[in-house]
């Protein structure tokens, strides 16, 4: 089946402007796979059904819009943590600022290093996840991202890692546009925390492959960052095997256009996966969170919590599918997506999705979208809180149920300060 | 302390009049009660002093300690000294009781340009206040007024009575829904906060409440007007014979 003449030109025109960065034949291999895979699906358009809430227009084009900067964050998210960052500006690695990563059980390696190199565990993974992903929804970003990243990082864990590992993205050019790789690996038994901070670039188009062995357990955590100009396309494609946890937690504030996708694969019996996102918007922010979560295995539990905060013109998108195959069956999968509109400008657009083919599951999902409830904004006041201060305590408290999926108090109390200072920046 | 003037207030979305020329004087450290029918506008007298949305005051004067209350936002209002025991006590999801109760005070404290209390010390007082109420560590944990029960929501109101220090408690109808235990928490909780710069005005339909609160003066809302007023034995005559008689006697 061919694209439409108009989608191929301007796919067409896209992947010649891109460069094919070069690597071990392995890599070569699977970057040309992406983009044939990129080609015959073609640049994202209204008309495809899982753009039909956000427009791709800045991202499809050649070159991103300019995105100015943002004074930085003051302090920069995680930096009470003790923890290894590794810091890229407008997408490129730079080691200085880095850390030493020398950390037990932890291999470590850039992307350009590992793609020239035979990489086994990153040659078995790279691409692998993403290609898993594109059935049945294609993501044409992210075969974007497999053929063409510049960077990234590829990581294993053989056992518990004693600190977390930080990605710390600097956007320090007005039109930088990146594409980051990243492959990680939890083997058997191994537990690894994952921090990702920053704005990135201009235009971001991140791409992280996480394969859970059995038993192993990822943690994550993002803050996207401050910049409010900055646009970004961002997919996480997990592979969870037997009795493994998988926690993924996301914090948006800001931001002109964010699209982040979460592709997870329950292939392992009694594994667990939540994801979860909290996004606050104020005017020019477009936030779309684009889910899919896949049983195929036995006793599984899943969570997807996603809440939004949105004023002044705002809109929030949620697109979020539980697909239990046929045999996993106990399975256990929640869904909830909420938005609380401050103002009437505000807008949720919602689609919520179920597909079962097993019969002994629970299953359930809801999307709600409100307003601050005034007899609770009443009652705060009438002992004493101001009027903007009741209306922060009752946003935090909608909140509450995304960043109750932080496990680490610490981690949770660092997203929640940056949610309090971003309400107070953006009373009224 | 607390004086109403020929008080008139509809409601602000439609052309109903609800209060129809109230007239009160409660003095520092009086307990004043008010009982009268269902819909005869005692909630909404709490509610327009307290400064709630919805009401629109066409005629008449409140002030606190001679401060001009109807001006004030609710939350001036309250660091003014103004608490509200609410009928129905609203339910926050999501905001803890506790982190609830160090805001409000800690928010009136600033505004009357007091030290705020330390953590440490706010748990220590309240630890203190919430046991006489028997209020336990679970509840004030849990969020505001979520699953309590009724009794417990009006104990609750109690104990932020008894944290904030408000010089002029306004306690609607807190007696309902109390069982004979929980009303003499409750009344316990009230008499301890009596003191000589402190007023009440207990709204109630019961004599049992006023058994334990003992009241200065009995007032009879009925229409939208204070139509009686006097002593404790005008609860007992309630308590009795009902309103028909006070409300024929005065019609
Ligand atoms: N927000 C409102 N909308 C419509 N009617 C109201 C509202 N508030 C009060 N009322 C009406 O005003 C009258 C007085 O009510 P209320 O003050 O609750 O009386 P009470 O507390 O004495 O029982 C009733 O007829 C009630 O229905
Ligand atoms: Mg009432």
């Amino acid at each position: 089946m061919g694209l439409p003449a108009d989608k191929s030109d301007a796919t067409a025109d896209r992947l010649a402007a891109l460069t094919m960065p070069d690597g071990a034949s392995w890599a070569r291999i699977a970057r040309e796979a992406a983009s044939t895979r990129f080609q015959a699906m073609g640049l994202p358009g209204r008309r495809d059904e899982y753009w039909r809430f956000t427009q791709p227009d800045t991202l499809n084009a050649i070159q991103p819009p300019e995105a100015a900067l943002y004074p930085p964050e003051d302090p920069p998210a995680f930096s009470a943590l003790d923890r290894l960052s590794v810091v890229f500006r407008d997408g490129i690695f730079d080691p200085e600022a880095s850390d030493d990563l020398a950390l037990e059980g932890l291999e470590i390696e850039r992307l350009s290093t590992a793609t020239q190199a035979d990489f086994h565990w990153a040659k078995d993974l790279y691409g692998v996840l993403e290609t898993r992903g594109q059935d049945p929804v294609e993501r044409p970003f992210a075969a974007l991202n497999t053929a063409f990243a510049t960077d990234g990082v590829v990581l294993r864990a053989t056992k518990k890692i004693l600190k977390p590992i930080h990605f710390r993205y600097l956007h320090e050019k007005t039109d930088s546009d990146a594409i980051l790789h990243f492959v990680v690996r939890v083997e058997e038994g191994a537990e690894l925390t994952l921090l990702e901070g920053g704005p990135a670039a201009a235009r971001f188009n991140k791409c992280m492959e996480i394969d859970v062995a059995d038993r192993g357990s990822f943690h994550h955590i993002r803050a996207q960052g401050r910049d409010h100009e900055r646009r970004a396309v961002t997919h996480l494609f997990a592979r969870l095997g037997e009795e493994s946890t998988f926690k993924s937690f996301t914090l948006t504030a800001n931001g002109r256009l964010t699209r982040n996708e979460a592709v997870i694969e329950l292939t392992g019996d009694n594994a667990t996966a939540h994801i979860a996102g909290a996004a606050v918007g104020d005017g020019d922010f477009h936030h779309d969170d684009t889910v899919f979560v896949t049983h195929d295995a036995v006793n599984c539990e899943s969570r997807q919590v996603f809440k939004k905060v949105l004023k002044n013109g705002a809109v929030g998108a949620f697109q979020g599918k539980i697909l239990v195959k046929e045999g996993a069956q106990k399975t256990d999968g929640y869904q909830i997506s909420q938005s609380l509109l401050l103002d009437e400008d505000a807008q949720f657009l919602a689609k919520p999705e179920l597909e079962i083919y097993a019969d002994d599951v629970i299953c359930s999902h809801g999307s709600t979208t409100g307003a601050i409830d005034e007899e609770a904004l009443f009652y705060l006041r009438s002992r004493g809180v101001s009027a903007s201060e009741a209306q922060d305590l009752l946003v935090l408290a909608f909140l509450a149920e995304a960043i109750e999926e932080i496990e680490s108090e610490e981690i949770a109390d660092d997203i929640l300060t940056r949610l309090e200072s971003w309400l107070v920046r953006h009373r009224g | 302390m607390l004086n109403i003037k020929d008080l008139h207030v509809k409601l602000e979305e439609e052309d109903k009049v609800i209060l129809k020329g109230v007239d009160l004087d409660v003095p520092a450290g009086a307990v004043h009660a008010i009982m009268g029918p269902n819909g005869s506008g005692k909630s909404t007298l709490s509610y327009v002093l307290s400064g709630r949305d919805g009401y629109e005051v066409t005629a008449g004067a409140a002030t606190l300690d001679g401060a001009d209350l109807l001006v004030l936002d609710p939350e001036e209002r309250a660091s003014a000294g103004l608490f509200l025991a609410f009928q129905y006590p609203v339910e926050i999801p999501g905001v803890g009781n506790m982190t609830f109760l160090r805001t409000a005070l800690n928010a009136q404290k600033k505004a009357r340009g007091e030290d705020e209390v330390s953590a440490g010390d706010f748990l220590k007082l309240i630890r203190e206040k919430a046991k006489s109420l028997k209020i336990d560590a679970d509840m004030l944990k849990r969020p505001v007024n979520v699953g309590f029960s009724g009794g417990e929501k009006k104990r609750n109101e109690i104990l932020q009575m008894a944290m904030l220090e408000p010089k002029m408690c306004i306690l609607d109808e807190t007696d309902s829904g109390l069982d004979v235990d929980a009303m003499r928490l409750v009344s316990e909780g009230v008499n301890a906060l009596r003191d000589a710069g402190r007023s009440f005005l207990v709204i109630t339909h019961y004599q049992r409440l006023l058994d334990h609160i003992k009241p200065d003066v009995v007032h009879i809302m009925a229409n939208g007007r204070i139509v009686k007023t006097g002593g404790p034995e005008l609860a007992l005559e309630v308590e009795n014979n009902g309103y028909a008689d006070i409300l024929e006697e005065v019609a």
